[in-house]
């Protein structure tokens, strides 16, 4: 009887957390104009339709490109506060890394606003390259939380290894450590790429004249006629979301098993 | 043990070295020299600072003070990746993501040899540590024993002068552990190359070593060679480490000749070679200790040499080649240890049996 109770309970949360979500691929390939049942037919148009619209092709490439970007300065500066975090002791760490993490725990909207007045006052004008900017802050303390694992998993005698046999600290760095933490590497790029993808609020407060994706879903569904293209498009993110996922997650486990370690968490 | 390959020559000096961690007195001062070809151990609890030692040898830990000087060049400044020595570790190291070969290769990356060469060194070092034909395995799939084995050959490829050994055994189970003792020591003579191993297991130091050094608190207690640290350890506390010890009470009542007269509770009066006590013998308050098999317990029709002395019997362990019986004495409250071979014809004896235990001043170790 206790078990029912606690299986229909997880039953409904699943339902309630994906429900909707499935609900996007339906009204996607549905013919009606209109979201709500009964469904009126199976078509691809909307499909078809998404290509014709440059403004949603301009904002894919901007997406890509800022995702690109951010997942990659995200991730370098992700591997140097991991790595000095778990070999080096120094003052003010705990609190260094606090702050760094911090922003996971930030309302973004904050983080958005008080970054923009403080671009206005700088004077720089609101390009690709704030909205980057904006994305790297977010997806920081993601990558470090990823890398932090993966150098924490690495045996640190392995270091002190290579140098004994002769090698210097940044030729041991590129032959041992780097190996070693590269699935966690491209794992938090995958992770920060999925993360800047999504963002909307950074987006919104500091994009230009070329908004991010979300930023155009958001502006389109003003707009009845376009919800069902929105519907076609976030089918498509919604799969490559959980493709990216998936992979990043494939890299971690790999990279766990290539070591002889145990795996301790991640996030799937 | 290998008087051919040990010489005097001494490949590793320490003068007066000191190590600080923060407020923390790691190495107190520790002076010493390491012999080329020899097996040096440095022996100890966790925390007496033998590993911190090694690591210091090895170039990855500084000195807070005083010297070091491998092959008679001070080593002050010179980085871990120069020094002429080579490191065994305690985990092995063993780099996962490359194979056996790439792994005992490693080292000699920087020396751009050819293929063939490479092959050929790689080669001998898997076939020197008896992993012939592994060179192609995926290092993370090997056992302990063949990671063991694989990290030697990674450090004896370079030919250092020296190999630092961290408690390369301690992960390996018992019988494995028995058989690289044995393969270590041969392997050592057959290199020559000058060993120093750090272990907190006095039996794997014994069987191993030719000189022994003891290391309590950032400091070395006794250097010496197995046979004479376990005959003749020089304080109590290496006495307790090293083996076991039976400790008796006593009082130096005087000097004769060269021999200090003792009252030994339990046994009676003895006299005790000086040189036993370095520091000189002052009348007063000592004891004085025993291992477990330099007393005999007399048996029916045994005869007696040196002194006796009568005892009860009151625990018996039976080990199957041996028996340790646990003998009160008269005027002693802890009983003490007496080991006995089980030789045909000679009977266990019982709880609460009478006997007569026969001693020699030979046996006795005078602490002062």
């Amino acid at each position: 009887m206790k078990s029912g109770w606690l299986r229909g309970y997880a039953i409904g949360y699943l339902l309630f957390l994906y429900a909707p979500i499935f609900l996007l691929p339906l009204f996607a390939f549905n013919e009606g104009k209109i979201i709500a049942f009964p469904l009126t037919g199976f078509s691809l148009k909307w499909f078809q339709e998404m290509a014709t619209i440059p403004e949603l092709r301009n904002a894919f490439w901007n997406s890509l490109r800022i995702a690109v970007a951010a997942s990659l300065i995200a991730t370098t500066l992700g591997v140097f506060a991991a790595r000095a975090s778990t070999r080096y002791k120094f003052r003010g760490k705990g609190a260094a890394m606090g702050l760094i993490m911090l922003p996971l725990v930030l309302p973004d909207i904050i983080l958005a606003i008080s970054l923009l007045v403080v671009l206005l006052q700088l004077g720089i004008p609101l390009t690709m390259w704030t909205v980057i900017l904006g994305h790297v802050l977010v997806c920081i303390p993601f990558t470090i939380a990823i890398l932090n694992s993966a150098f924490l998993s690495l045996d640190r005698s392995l270091e002190e290894a290579a140098i004994d046999l002769g090698e210097t600290r940044f030729s041991t760095f590129r032959l041992v450590t780097l190996p070693l933490v590269m699935p966690g590497v491209i794992s938090s790029l995958l992770i920060a790429f999925t993360i800047s993808l999504d963002e909307f609020i950074t987006s919104f407060f500091l994009t230009g004249a070329n908004p991010t994706l979300p930023v155009y879903i958001f502006s389109q569904f003003r707009y009845p006629a376009k919800v069902p293209v929105i519907m076609a498009l976030g089918t498509l993110l919604v799969l490559s979301s959980i493709l990216l996922l998936a992979i990043a997650e494939y890299f971690r486990r790999r990279g766990v098993r290539r070591q002889g370690g145990k795996d301790t968490g991640g996030f799937l | 043990m290998n008087a051919s390959a040990t010489t005097t020559k001494a490949i590793i000096e320490l003068k007066d070295v000191q190590k600080y961690y923060g407020t923390y007195h790691a190495l107190r001062g520790i002076s010493t020299e390491i012999r080329q070809g020899e097996f040096f151990s440095l022996l100890g609890p966790s925390g007496c600072g033998k590993t911190t030692l090694l690591r210091t040898i090895a170039g990855f830990e500084d000195l807070s003070s005083g010297m070091l000087k491998i092959d008679g060049k001070d080593m002050d400044g010179v980085p871990a990746n120069v020094r002429p020595t080579n490191m065994v570790f305690q985990s092995y190291a063993i780099f996962p993501h490359l194979t056996v070969a790439q792994n005992v290769g490693f080292g000699l990356r920087r020396e751009r040899l050819s293929k063939d060469d490479m092959a050929r060194q790689v080669g001998a070092a898997l076939a020197m540590v008896g992993l012939d034909g592994y060179g192609d395995r995926a290092a993370h799939a090997l056992s302990g024993g063949q990671r063991q084995r694989v990290a030697l050959a990674r450090a004896l490829i370079l030919k250092p002068q020296v190999l630092l050994l961290d408690e390369p055994l301690s992960a390996l189970d018992k019988k494995m552990r028995e058989q690289m003792q044995i393969e270590l020591r041969r392997l050592q003579r057959q290199v020559g190359i000058t060993f120093i191993l750090v272990t907190h297991d006095q039996e794997e130091a014994l069987i191993m070593s030719d000189r022994i050094a003891v290391m309590f608190e950032g400091q070395i207690a006794q250097l010496a060679s197995p046979q004479q640290l376990y005959r003749r350890p020089v304080s109590r506390k290496v006495a307790e480490f090293i083996g076991v010890m039976n400790f008796l009470p006593a009082k130096v009542v005087g000097e004769v000749g060269g021999l200090a007269e003792v009252q030994i509770s339990g046994l009676g009066r003895a006299a005790i070679p000086l040189e036993q006590c370095p520091a000189g013998v002052k009348a007063g308050e000592a004891s004085v200790g025993f291992r477990p098999e330099t007393v005999t317990i007399l048996f029916d029709g045994d005869a007696a040499r040196g002194h006796t002395v009568n005892g009860t019997v009151e625990e018996v362990q039976y080990f199957g080649d041996m028996t340790y019986y646990d003998v009160k004495l008269a005027d002693v409250e802890k009983p003490v240890t007496i080991s006995m071979r089980n030789l045909v014809g000679r009977k266990v004896l019982e709880r609460g049996d009478k006997t007569v235990i026969a001693w020699e001043e030979g046996s006795l170790v005078l602490f002062c």
